[in-house]
């Protein structure tokens, strides 16, 4: 009966009611025009003069643009994406397969494997990840490809070790507890009955640390991987072209953001359909949320 | 063990300009990422879209192509500053947009009815969100933002591949001395341990003092 009477807090184009203000009357309104139209009038004047200033040191003369005419040059920068793309998979991949052999280690009944996944975990996640690809590549003498992707791995396995183990352990007690009752064993309980509805959960979480993944492979260019941003250090130390850098960077940036943003989108599109489905609701896994998409974010 | 006791003075440089980076570049992105917070709180529409651009541009940017952009690509543009000091900025304004993310679910945390008080007092909306509010919400966010420092921490590694003097970077020196290579990566990895636990043993007692008990 109390359903029908509350209703949904209506959508202006204003922002709803906060704590920090009241939704305003017409005579704020027409105030909070004049503010908007003044900062925006003074963020495009900012603009302008970032654009008179690129224009003022010669970053649009044709010569420092030329090379992106060039298509050594453009295969060179899709070898360089193709790359990236390529740490990234198996990063990704080989970060999933570690993230369970974790999670199972930690939630073991065996004291010593426990301890092992915690440990490695603990360690894992403490560590700035380029100390370890630089570990992996200085010390152990591994190529650039397989030293970043492990690196990547050690790091987002550990993180994503910790998300499936919240995952599991958020489900349901009677989920466990029914399927011990019909005779099943711990790792038939496990992947059949927990294991799903744990990942179904997480995904959204999942996807995010999967976005830090794809932004770290830009750590390979330090270890001379010859990846996208290599690629476009390449073209951006060339004396021929006037050493075009502010032209590479207008170039590499956007389909980077683009890249990570998409992926980002995705985790926050699986979220929100997420809220919608009554399967997972049934599940009740709270803070399902894209995470903090921050490299070290715990 | 060697490596420790005879380059002391190599790897106290190492370890001093990781914590200035991190000092200096916590500094920005709590100022940074507050001001950008209260732009995404406030009630006129551009300072709204002005917040959410930057932390939505900065969260899915690569940290190494923002170093890059910056370290690189700003000396071109005209721009000539030292390199600590441009570590710094990229490193204070990518995190600036977790910080702001972070300030920003604390306020959300915060009860209506706290401001709808502060404004029955007669109150405007910087005393309400300055006295009132924010004042709440720190107290909430403090253990999120010790995570966020912590990343800032282990992320000003890549300062040292760019030349910045930071304790990854010391590896490259000792290698050239021709010491034990494991030893000398022990040696940092013990550096950024103690940064890290310092930085969260800190929040913790800041947690104990202010936090909201749950």
């Amino acid at each position: 009966m109390t359903k029908t009477l509350t209703r949904k807090p209506s959508r202006a184009s204003a922002p709803e009611a906060t704590a920090l203000y009241d939704i305003p009357g017409p005579v704020t309104r027409r105030r909070h025009l004049m503010y908007g139209i003044a900062s925006t009038v003074l963020i495009v004047a900012l603009f302008g003069w970032i654009v008179h200033l690129l224009f003022d040191t010669d970053q649009f003369t044709a010569q420092k643009w030329t090379p992106f005419e060039y298509k050594g040059i453009q295969e060179l920068l899709l070898r360089g994406l193709g790359n990236t793309l390529k740490a990234f998979a198996y990063a990704a991949v080989l970060s999933l397969a570690l993230g369970a052999v974790l999670a199972v280690g930690r939630l073991s009944e065996h004291r010593v494997l426990r301890w092992i996944s915690t440990l490695l975990v603990e360690f894992f996640r403490a560590m700035p990840v380029l100390v370890m690809i630089f570990f992996i590549f200085v010390a152990l003498k591994v190529q650039p490809l397989p030293a970043l992707v492990a690196g990547l791995t050690l790091y987002n396995g550990s993180v994503l070790a910790e998300v499936f183990r919240t995952g599991i352990n958020s489900v349901d007690r009677g989920q466990r507890e029914a399927a011990y009752a019909l005779g099943m064993r711990k790792t038939q309980v496990t992947t059949f009955v927990l294991a799903p509805q744990a990942v179904r959960a997480m995904l959204p979480t999942i996807i995010s640390q999967l976005v830090v993944a794809l932004k770290d492979t830009s750590l390979g260019y330090l270890i001379t991987y010859e990846e996208f941003l290599h690629a476009g250090k390449l073209i951006a130390s060339n004396l021929d072209y006037d050493l075009p850098f502010i032209p590479v960077v207008m170039v590499i940036s956007p389909i980077y953001i683009g890249m990570c943003m998409l992926l980002s989108w995705f985790a926050t599109w699986v979220a929100k359909r997420q809220r919608r489905n009554l399967k997972t609701r049934a599940v009740g896994v709270a803070p399902a949320e894209p995470g903090t998409l921050l490299p070290g974010g715990q | 063990m060697d490596v420790l006791t005879e380059n002391f003075s190599l790897y106290g440089k190492g370890f001093l300009g990781t914590v200035e980076l991190t000092v200096y570049a916590s500094a920005l992105a709590l100022v940074l990422g507050f001001l950008m917070a209260s732009f995404r709180v406030a009630p006129v529409g551009s300072f709204r879209v002005l917040g959410t651009v930057w932390v939505t541009v900065l969260r899915n940017t690569p940290l190494t192509l923002l170093f890059f952009a910056v370290l690189l690509g700003l000396p071109r543009f005209g721009l000539v500053l030292p390199f600590q000091l441009f570590a710094v900025l990229a490193l204070g304004c990518y995190t600036s947009a977790f910080i702001c993310e972070v300030l920003r679910s604390g306020i959300n945390t915060v009860p209506k009815g706290q401001g709808e008080a502060a404004r029955s007092l007669g109150m405007n909306f910087g005393q309400t969100l300055s006295t009132v509010v924010l004042p709440q919400a720190f107290r909430s966010v403090i253990p999120p933002v010790g995570s966020t420092l912590i990343a800032l921490a282990k992320n000003s590694a890549i300062a040292g591949a760019f030349s910045v003097t930071e304790l990854l970077g010391t590896y490259k020196t000792l290698n050239e001395l021709g010491y034990s290579i494991i030893w000398s990566f022990i040696w940092i990895a013990v550096g950024y341990l103690i940064i890290t636990l310092t930085i969260s043993a800190v929040f913790n007692v800041m947690e104990k003092r202010w936090g909201v008990a749950r």
